[in-house]
């Protein structure tokens, strides 16, 4: 199956300071990819970078292709035809997404009006199918409503209503969950892992929750500092993290079972991009971290089991599973 | 054992509007509720948006005045709000909120904003405060350097850090948390809860945990309170209650947590949004959302029952089980 997008040494710089440092990044047609960091690492900046969605003062280089259209610093005309129309973003809060002061049903039928050119009727019995379909209850008697008579769960069933308007071939999910509780959470990752079936649509999931990431993806990438420092199948990374940093952010999670130690932080703090530590730039945190990570920036490479990954002294492919977590609490 | 807090039948009703020109119609918040907290525990309270966990978490401080129900503080009634009684007591309880930012004054010094509540309830003098300052930052694991910071030059990690640092400058004996930790990183969050586990050793402070993540609420609190609709709806100690949940709405908060590893698939998904306050279902509240319901349910509202010794439950059909049981 051919890549629906491809992204090849994408960079991009504020006033001059790199943030994202030649990233590359393929989704397959109907692919569920995953993003994971901290926040700062540039998750959410490759992919504003890609649909054009950042402001002026950001220096873009690289190349982003959606099939045969190259969408780096492309024409406002031809972005506009992409955004929202083959790829289309969902935020974390849906409640500033929306237009407080037009009525939500208003809102659909705009949408459906600027990418599929319905009108009318038409267009309101579209926007009614999509609510349903995003299982909003009695959408009909609801349509004219405002954003904020519905709930938070609401408003972001409605977000995902608005960007399936344009049948796109990808929906980039920028920390869709991060705000609800738990409970409303569970019934959208539910949400989208259906809808993306049913429409054979790709899907990137950017999060910071590894819980929800594992749940609706297929492949993971995991930023630190504007790179990808591994990357591989959900399975086998979350199964065996071998990047230290991955391994840290599993440790970092509290469990639901097992004994109430205390937990295992990463310590420190991600670097500021203006002042990025030499080497490997996760060396400053990281408890395996030996002169040569000081000094020298691993490249993303190739592994034998198939994952991508940036680091000179790897955690082992296997084996050795709990003896970082009982180093770290001990 | 005595314990430091008893808020017995709170009840906190707000009035909201229905419609633009719709009558005033009563919001009860929080409804009932009865709570113990004992010196150097952790109690949780979780729930979904809208649960009234934030404002129970107020009314324990005395900030939101109860319509109805008393809260002790160790053994003597709260004084009434904003009297010069309570605010002496203000030093001895204190508050961290969500929003780190929003709880500092972004332009007063990392080091002024931690001595403010020394220099409002005049503890010490110049050079002790000074001196309590430092300790307080190192307790903290911030760096001397920092003091002369100011918020924004701070990462999320270290301003809620100071945070913690100003509510414990006065040696407060309880510690109301509401939802420290949920704006961070789980890398930094991990540090932060910590943190407050190794200061509660250190210095025996009992500490009110609100959040919606059960995750690090069971990690950090002792026991736990679930909250639907202004109500306790299932009480016990956090390993017990999250490793064996008996209320319906409990088993479906702890099945909805992601777990890296574990799918959808098999997962009780709570359909039916939060509930809103202003319009309670009769009956069991819970009732219009889970999947056991009966008719009791839709017309008798379950009271909290004992499960066992150091446990309770508010549900028909579990109080129908624990009888069986005994039978």
């Amino acid at each position: 199956m051919g890549n629906l997008v491809e992204i090849r040494n994408l960079s991009v710089s504020f006033d001059g300071v790199p943030v994202l440092h030649s990233v590359d990044l393929q989704v397959a047609q109907g692919e569920a990819l995953g993003l994971v960091g901290e926040s700062g690492c540039g998750k959410s900046v490759t992919w504003l970078a890609a649909l054009g969605l950042l402001p002026s003062k950001a220096t873009i280089t690289g190349s982003v292709t959606l099939g045969q259209t190259e969408l780096v610093n492309a024409p406002r005309p031809a972005l506009e035809n992409v955004r929202g129309g083959r790829i289309a973003m969902i935020f974390q809060d849906p409640s500033s997404a929306l237009n407080p002061v037009i009525q939500v049903g208003r809102q659909m039928t705009e949408a459906l009006k600027l990418h599929r050119g319905l009108r009318g009727n038409a267009a309101r019995t579209e926007a009614l199918r999509l609510m349903d379909l995003v299982g909003i209850p009695d959408a009909k008697g609801r349509f004219n409503l405002y954003p904020h008579e519905f709930s938070g769960g609401q408003c972001q069933r409605i977000m995902i209503a608005m960007a399936l308007a344009g049948e796109p071939d990808l929906l980039i999910a920028d920390e869709p969950t991060t705000a609800l509780d738990a409970t409303i959470q569970a019934q959208i990752l539910d949400l989208l892992a259906r809808l993306r079936e049913e429409m054979r649509m790709g899907l990137v999931f950017i999060s910071h929750d590894l819980g929800a990431v594992a749940q609706v993806c297929e492949r993971v990438s995991v930023m630190y500092a504007g790179r990808i420092v591994e990357q591989g199948p959900v399975a086998q990374l979350f199964d065996r993290p071998r990047h230290p940093y991955t391994r840290g952010l599993f440790d970092a999670i509290p469990r639901l079972d097992g004994p109430r130690t205390l937990l295992a932080p990463i310590p420190g703090t991600v670097p500021d991009p203006y002042n990025l530590p030499m080497g490997c730039a996760f060396s400053p945190r990281c408890s395996h971290a030996q002169d040569f990570c000081h000094k020298e920036r691993p490249e993303l490479l190739r592994q034998r089991d198939g994952r991508a990954l940036a680091c000179a002294y790897p955690l082992p492919e296997a084996g050795a599973h709990k003896t970082t977590m009982e180093k770290v609490t001990s | 054992m005595s314990f430091l807090l008893e808020a017995d039948d709170l009840v906190r009703v707000y009035t909201g509007r229905g419609g633009l020109l719709g009558k005033a119609q009563p919001v009860r918040a929080v409804d009932g509720v009865s709570l113990r907290l004992g010196r150097g525990e952790t109690l949780g309270i979780v729930g979904e948006s809208g649960s009234g966990k934030s404002t129970l978490g107020r009314m324990l401080l005395g900030v939101d005045p109860a319509q109805g129900g008393t809260v002790r503080f160790d053994g003597r009634p709260m004084p009434a709000r904003n009297t010069t009684e309570w605010r002496a007591l203000r030093a001895r309880m204190q508050m961290v909120f969500q929003d780190p930012l929003a709880a500092l004054d972004r332009r007063l010094t990392i080091a002024a904003q931690i001595r403010e509540p020394l220099d409002i309830h005049r503890i010490g003098t110049e050079a002790s405060r000074a001196t309590r300052v430092t300790e307080l930052m190192h307790a903290v694991g911030l760096r001397p350097d920092q003091a002369k910071r100011f918020p924004h030059e701070l990462s999320g990690g270290q301003r809620q850090r100071v945070v913690i640092a100003r509510a414990l400058a006065t040696k407060a004996d309880m510690l109301v948390c509401d939802e420290p930790v949920s704006a961070l990183d789980v890398s930094i969050q991990a540090q932060v809860v910590n943190l407050l586990r190794m200061l509660q050793k250190q210095t025996g402070l009992s500490m009110v945990f609100i959040s919606h993540d059960l995750k690090v609420v069971r990690n950090l609190c002792d026991r736990v309170a679930v909250m639907y609709l202004g109500r306790i709806v299932e009480e016990g100690p956090s390993e017990h209650l999250f490793a064996n949940p008996r209320h319906p709405y409990t088993q479906a908060l702890v099945s909805s947590v992601p777990e890296p590893g574990r799918r959808l698939d098999g997962r009780v998904i709570l359909q039916g949004e939060p509930p809103n306050p202003a319009k309670r279902p009769p009956g069991c509240a819970f009732h219009p959302r889970c999947l056991r319901a009966t008719d009791i349910c839709r017309s008798g509202i379950p009271a909290l029952q004992p499960l066992g010794t150091d446990r309770t439950a508010a549900c028909h059909l579990v109080a129908g089980e624990t009888r069986a049981e005994v039978a």
